[in-house]
């Protein structure tokens, strides 16, 4: 399998704490590759470090695309490591609440176009072109995580189970190869996992995805994912297929606690 | 009462050196404080009312099927072509307004013209893209002192010195928004306060510059082809170039708030971090609506000099940027057509006040309090605006055949 991504060594420290300590990552073409620990693992902290939010204090993150060079992605700005086609959903839901669907998933359009000030105030054909374009794109986007009845309503007026499939087509508008999910599918009920999951699969077929996860959810870890990957206190501890991590001591200490011999 | 004991009721006359005890003023004071304590809750309790009466209305709007008086409270509904007419109208009245009032009238209406400008030129940054700026009159008085400046050394006329004075001003914008690109909220109106106040200081205190607190007279009024105007119908010619200006300004607005950037100004304003995570330039941006913000003001103040023949440092203080930021606020925030209410509201209200001249303070401080507790959300709200997208009716047509 092509790798795309490839993280080694990755640190972050925050004053004297270490939240990612050399933790190493290989993601290939077309994973859905899930990253699970209990709370504080420095899961998120992982993903900020990857797109751009923070800058790792050691370690690298390359991506690496058939056909173009090697890329290092440390201390790039978030904005830019989305141009490179990395795209992220958050952990607490961070929509732009009081702009529509439609306008949502728009804004993810944003690093994929080019009208200027001046094409706004002259909108000439090329700028009407390319908005309307935008428009088409955004539209289908919401066609495919089924929010396309509501593109005119104002973000914060949706179910949160819809707010968090916005979140996806909103990434997805950002036209990336790899998607990052941090926590898809808190809050969800089971129906809505489920139907989450079968959505993350249809849209990695259907645009060619790569998908790395954050998730609690373990039936939902397990069903959808290629790999898992396990932290706890920043460092990795366990990897390999569902079925593996699952049978793996170390794994069942971090999330049970030890057993007692007494 | 305790409080305003000293004031209202002890009065030390000076020159005769007595004191006059005004007793009666404390009876006034209990009346109108009781009074106001009747009306208080009970106004407090309407607008609550009327909050939760909004509520399920807004619930059936979402619902598809709308008929009869459904559809009307439907926000938008009212019907475009009487906006239009409206919109006609207001354009005439306008336009005729010099001819059928006296030259006092538009003299007082074209300074109300320029507030309109300053505050739309306001409303892209703090509106839309949600940066508080306190300085904003710095850019004003940028743009005044490039007309003023180069005027009196250099004989240049308004027409050139226009496209300047805003390019300037745009180019101080930058400047100022460079050291607090990181800044944001409260952190960023103190630095933008401060920069504001720096540049009036050094306005004030650079004689050999700006000939300081004695400011700088004698401005040339704009020329049309090099006709000489008597001051009656310069005023009037100021008055329609500032309409032009004006018109300009709401196109460009109206414009910008539907377009790439105009989203991308709205989406920094409501989440910085996603903003960036969707691949927003987050420094283009805030740079962007900083100098656009600025290039009105600079227009405006070019205008603003040529229209008074003279300025000095006490036309750009504190008290004008805020009184700019009133105007957006009151308006609602990003709200064209709120912004221009608001600029003739407060523009227009403490000139036609004058016969209570001692109270219009108070009158305006009243007014902006009752404001904040019943419409906080400014005089229009952008809460409900939907933008028209002609792709998107071409899509559902499509989709319904």
């Amino acid at each position: 399998m092509e790798r795309i991504l490839d993280v080694t060594r990755l640190s972050m420290d925050f004053g004297g704490l270490r939240a990612v300590n050399a933790v190493d990552l290989t993601i290939g073409k077309g994973e859905i590759v899930a990253l699970i620990g209990p709370n504080g693992a420095g899961k998120t902290t992982f993903f900020n470090c990857i797109t751009g939010i923070y800058t790792p204090t050691e370690g690298d993150i390359h991506i690496q695309l058939p056909g173009s060079p090697r890329l290092r992605l440390n201390g790039m700005k978030p904005n830019r490591v989305t141009e490179k086609g990395l795209a992220r959903t958050f952990q607490n839901v961070r929509l732009f609440p009081s702009m529509t669907t439609l306008e949502n998933v728009m804004i993810g359009c944003h690093c994929r176009t080019r009208a200027g000030v001046l094409g706004a105030v002259l909108r000439g054909a090329g700028t009407r072109r390319e908005e309307d374009g935008m428009v088409e794109k955004a539209y289908g986007l919401l066609q495919r995580v089924g929010l396309e009845k509501s593109w005119n309503e104002q973000a914060k007026n949706l179910p949160y189970g819809a707010q968090r499939r916005l979140e996806i087509a909103r990434a997805l508008a950002t036209s990336p190869f790899l998607l990052l999910l941090d926590e898809p599918a808190a809050g969800m009920n089971p129906q809505e996992t489920m139907a989450l999951k079968d959505l993350v699969r249809r849209l990695r077929r259907e645009f060619d995805l790569t998908v790395l996860l954050i998730e609690h959810d373990m039936k939902m870890v397990m069903s959808i994912s290629d790999r898992v990957v396990v932290m706890e206190y920043g460092k990795k501890i366990a990897e390999g297929t569902p079925a593996q991590v699952s049978a793996d001591p170390q794994v069942i200490k971090a999330y049970l606690g030890e057993e007692c011999d007494a | 009462m305790v409080l305003t004991f000293p004031l209202l009721v002890i009065r030390v006359n000076t020159t005769e050196k007595i004191v006059t005890w005004r007793w009666e003023n404390l009876l006034y004071m209990g009346l109108g404080s009781f009074a106001v304590s009747l009306v208080w809750p009970m106004l407090i309790a309407r607008s609550r009312a009327g909050r939760t009466r909004n509520e399920p209305q807004r619930k059936e709007e979402s619902a598809p099927p709308q008929k009869g008086l459904a559809r009307w409270l439907k926000p938008g509904a009212i019907d475009s072509r009487a906006v239009l007419a409206l919109k006609v109208l207001a354009l005439f009245a306008a336009l005729i307004y010099p001819l059928v009032a006296s030259i006092y009238q538009v003299n007082i209406m074209a300074s109300a013209l320029i507030y309109v400008g300053l505050g739309l030129g306001l409303n892209i940054v703090v509106g839309m893209a949600g940066l508080l700026n306190l300085g904003y009159a710095a850019f004003y008085a940028v743009g005044a002192y490039t007309y003023a400046l180069l005027n009196h050394h250099f004989g240049l006329g308004f027409w050139t010195v226009l496209p300047l004075g805003g390019v300037l001003a745009a180019l101080f914008g930058i400047i100022l928004a460079m050291p607090v690109l990181r800044l944001r909220g409260d952190y960023l109106a103190i630095v933008t306060l401060g920069f504001g106040e720096i540049l009036r200081l050094v306005l004030e205190n650079w004689n050999a510059f700006s000939f300081g607190p004695s400011g700088i007279s004698q401005i040339e009024r704009p020329g049309l082809f090099g006709m000489a105007f008597t001051v009656a119908s310069a005023t009037t010619y100021i008055y329609y170039i500032l309409l032009g200006v004006i018109a300009i300004t709401i196109f460009v607005t109206a414009r910008l708030q539907n377009s790439r950037i105009g989203r991308a100004l709205v989406a920094l304003r409501e989440d910085e971090i996603a903003c960036q995570a969707m691949g927003i330039d987050k420094t283009a941006v805030k740079l962007t609506a900083f100098a656009l913000g600025a290039t009105w003001a600079g227009f405006m103040g070019v205008i603003f000099a040529a229209k008074t023949t003279f300025i000095n440092p006490a036309s750009f203080t504190f008290l004008e940027s805020a009184m700019i930021l009133s105007i957006v606020v009151l308006g609602g925030m990003g709200s064209v057509t709120g912004v221009v209410i608001a600029a003739f509201i407060l523009q227009l209200l403490p000139e036609y006040l004058r016969f209570l001249a001692d109270y219009r303070m108070l009158l305006f401080g009243l007014t902006m309090v009752l404001m904040m507790i019943f419409r906080p959300q400014g005089l229009i709200s952008t809460e409900n605006r939907r933008t028209a997208y002609p792709m998107m009716d071409k899509i559902l047509a499509a989709g319904n055949k």
